[in-house]
């Protein structure tokens, strides 16, 4: 049943513009607790209304400091935990319900690799056994799984006879992240959801791993969703990049735009304090000071209105939404600040002008 | 073995046309690893022969014990060590200390070995499904653990096979009683560190329900710490049986048992003090054998020495 509902949505991805995962309105809160028994009412808006489109073959970076929700925002792509509310379209079909694609059918689609290579990995299973652990819950055959996990192990760049019987603490955290990686791959997935794959690497070892997923990306024709705090490492990877603040997305655009163009005042301040190489434009002051504000009890209007340095009242009252010039596709472009938005109220907001 | 592996490594050609060997290549497996660093460790093997020798003499002490361990001598009573025909001399009754040890350690070892293996069995699963549950599975089952925690082990044995009546079935059932909350609340903690790991959600990723996890993710991680703490309960429960005999709850008289005898025997500690010792000797070396031997289970299962 799978092979042919798999094998027909893959002809009509190849005709159609469709994006191969369209997410709307994705929202989970996560209660917080105060006491063994009362619930206090309280919610950390953790994703709080995001939506973003990924199309096939590309790779999307999510950036944004900790806690912003990136993490959360891939758990809910994989339905790891459930979603409060919004919906996740997997080439055109809702996942979920009755109607929807089932829950199993969206975890061999899209697989996920974690951040932690060591903790991602059964400590008493030979690799090649977790390797091989995806395919035969889906139903292959313990030889054929087996098969299938030492020519994955070949393709990330390990020897299968040396490698496949060895226990995890036997290997490097660079080795381990490759076996992350083959274990993803094992049920064929379309998407790979990297959450800070190469975050916990050494760098000569994260270079390597980084271009071992290009070449597995050509090799398996994967979608990419790249979720990383290294702007650097977001760059070198990403189609699109989606800069996301305290559980909302504050620019989303393509990296060239992001990076060169970028017209959020938290995307700007982001990129500025990236260290550089030239000390000709390296910053003494950090562009914007503080913490993220409390996610519990995230400030009223745009979330970022507290540190951002072109606040005003408006911004502090009414949520931006996302605003896109006229003639440029949400993808391409798209920001979250009132100074994008002629009508918006801000002092700053030209109608239509360059830069602000 | 070794000309064998080599014939396995030999029929891999990767990466096009993948053949996989049957046969096990030359890497140990876990358990492989874990079997050989125990046979290196010699207090472990030393205690290992004396334990099996101390199972051996149980099960074949009919034709091991040189008299009958109930025949009773008004002459010989309390014999010193190295009477002629009672070489660890008699006990208050005049019966053969030899052939009363020998004995003993059958019941003994049944009220050491039984009690754990169900307990692990029972207190086991429940700490596995509410440490993996969690939320109000987890608290309703620790809580009704907690109520059994809260007695001394010993008061609680003591209590339950003085409610329902001394005898051999009863003891078990008290210690297999006892034995329960704590191995449920080890088996909860580690399920729950477990659980916490990155490798479950990945599991769960992976499209595999919670039995599968289970199976395959959580109880090899979970087994060998909480097989570890149960042998070491082993030796406790030795110690307790023979406690419930000394007070009369656990085996009644004429049975041979090392906590009856070392009961019966403490009145003539004054009159023949050597003999009196042995059944308190039988039961130290036995659960002596059991912590080291769970001792050096718990360093060969160490991965990450």
């Amino acid at each position: 049943m799978t092979d042919q509902q798999t094998s027909t949505g893959r002809d009509q991805a190849s005709d159609g513009d469709r994006p191969l995962i369209d997410v709307h309105n994705l929202t989970k809160h996560f209660p917080v607790k105060r006491g063994i028994f009362q619930h206090g009412g309280l919610v950390v808006k953790a994703v709080d209304d995001i939506s973003f489109s990924l199309k096939k073959g590309e790779t999307l970076g999510i950036v944004g400091e900790s806690g912003c929700g990136k993490s959360t925002t891939a758990r809910l792509l994989m339905h790891l935990i459930e979603l409060d509310s919004g919906e996740i379209l997997l080439d055109g079909q809702a996942v979920g319900g009755k109607e929807g694609l089932a829950v199993n059918e969206l975890r061999r689609q899209v697989q996920m690799v974690f951040q932690d290579s060591y903790s991602s990995l059964n400590p008493r299973l030979p690799i090649q056994d977790t390797i091989a652990f995806g395919p035969t819950v889906h139903g292959v055959s313990q030889q054929e799984a087996r098969q299938r996990a030492l020519s994955l192990l070949e393709s990330v760049g390990l020897q299968p006879d040396q490698f496949g019987r060895r226990y995890p603490h036997e290997l490097s955290g660079g080795q381990r992240q490759r076996i992350n990686v083959a274990r993803a791959l094992a049920l064929q997935p379309r998407v790979i959801i990297l959450d800070e794959a190469v975050s916990a690497l050494d760098k000569s070892v994260e270079a390597q791993v980084l271009n071992l997923l290009v070449d597995l990306k050509t090799e398996f024709d994967l979608t990419y969703i790249f979720i990383s705090h290294d702007l650097n490492v977001v760059q070198y990877m990403s189609d699109r990049v989606l800069v996301m603040y305290l559980g909302k997305v504050v620019e989303l655009g393509t990296v060239a735009e992001i990076y060169d163009n970028p017209r959020h005042p938290y995307t700007q301040a982001l990129l500025q304090s990236r260290p550089s190489m030239n000390p000709e434009i390296r910053i003494d002051e950090p562009p914007i000071t503080g913490d993220p504000p409390n996610p519990i009890n995230p400030p009223p209007g745009c979330r970022f209105h507290t540190r951002c340095p072109f606040a005003e009242d408006v911004c502090a009252t009414k949520e931006p939404p996302l605003y896109t010039k006229s003639g440029v596709d949400v993808a391409d472009h798209a920001v979250a600040c009132h100074i994008e938005e002629a009508s918006s109220g801000h002092s700053k907001a030209q109608p239509r002008s360059g830069d602000a | 073995m070794n000309t064998s592996s080599e014939t396995a490594r030999s029929t891999i050609s990767l990466p096009d046309g993948v053949e996989i060997p049957t046969g096990a290549l030359e890497v140990r497996s876990y358990w492989q690893n874990v079997f050989q660093r125990l046979r290196r460790d010699p207090v472990t093997v030393t205690c290992l022969v004396i334990v099996l020798l101390i199972i051996l003499m149980a099960i074949f002490a009919p034709y091991l014990a040189p008299a009958d361990p109930y025949k009773a001598s008004m002459l010989k009573r309390l014999a010193a060590i190295g009477t002629a025909g009672y070489p660890l001399g008699a006990d208050e009754l005049g019966r053969d200390m030899l052939s009363r040890l020998i004995y003993g350690g059958r019941i003994s070892l049944l009220m050491g070995i039984i009690p754990v293996f169900v307990a692990l069995f029972v207190g086991g699963t429940m700490g596995v499904i509410a440490g993996f549950v969690g939320g109000r599975t987890n608290m309703l089952i620790m809580r009704l653990m907690d109520v059994f925690y809260a007695f001394p082990s010993i008061m609680l044995a003591i209590a339950i096979s003085g409610a329902l009546g001394a005898g051999i079935g009863n003891g078990l059932l008290a210690l297999t009683l006892v034995f329960i909350p704590p191995i449920t609340r080890i088996a909860e903690s580690v399920t729950t560190q477990v659980r916490s790991f990155d490798f479950v959600e990945a599991a769960r990723a992976s499209g595999a329900g919670s039995w599968t996890i289970i199976r395959v993710h959580v109880l090899s991680n979970v087994l060998g710490p909480v097989f570890i703490y149960a042998t070491s309960l082993v030796s406790v429960g030795i110690i307790i049986a023979s406690g419930l005999s000394f007070l009369g709850l656990g085996v009644s008289p004429p049975a041979a048992d090392w906590g009856l005898m070392l009961s019966t025997l403490r009145q003539s500690i004054y009159v023949n003090p050597m003999v009196c010792a042995l059944p308190g000797v039988m039961i130290f070396i036995t659960s002596l054998c059991f912590n080291l031997m769970s001792d050096g289970l718990r360093s060969a299962m160490d991965v990450r020495l």
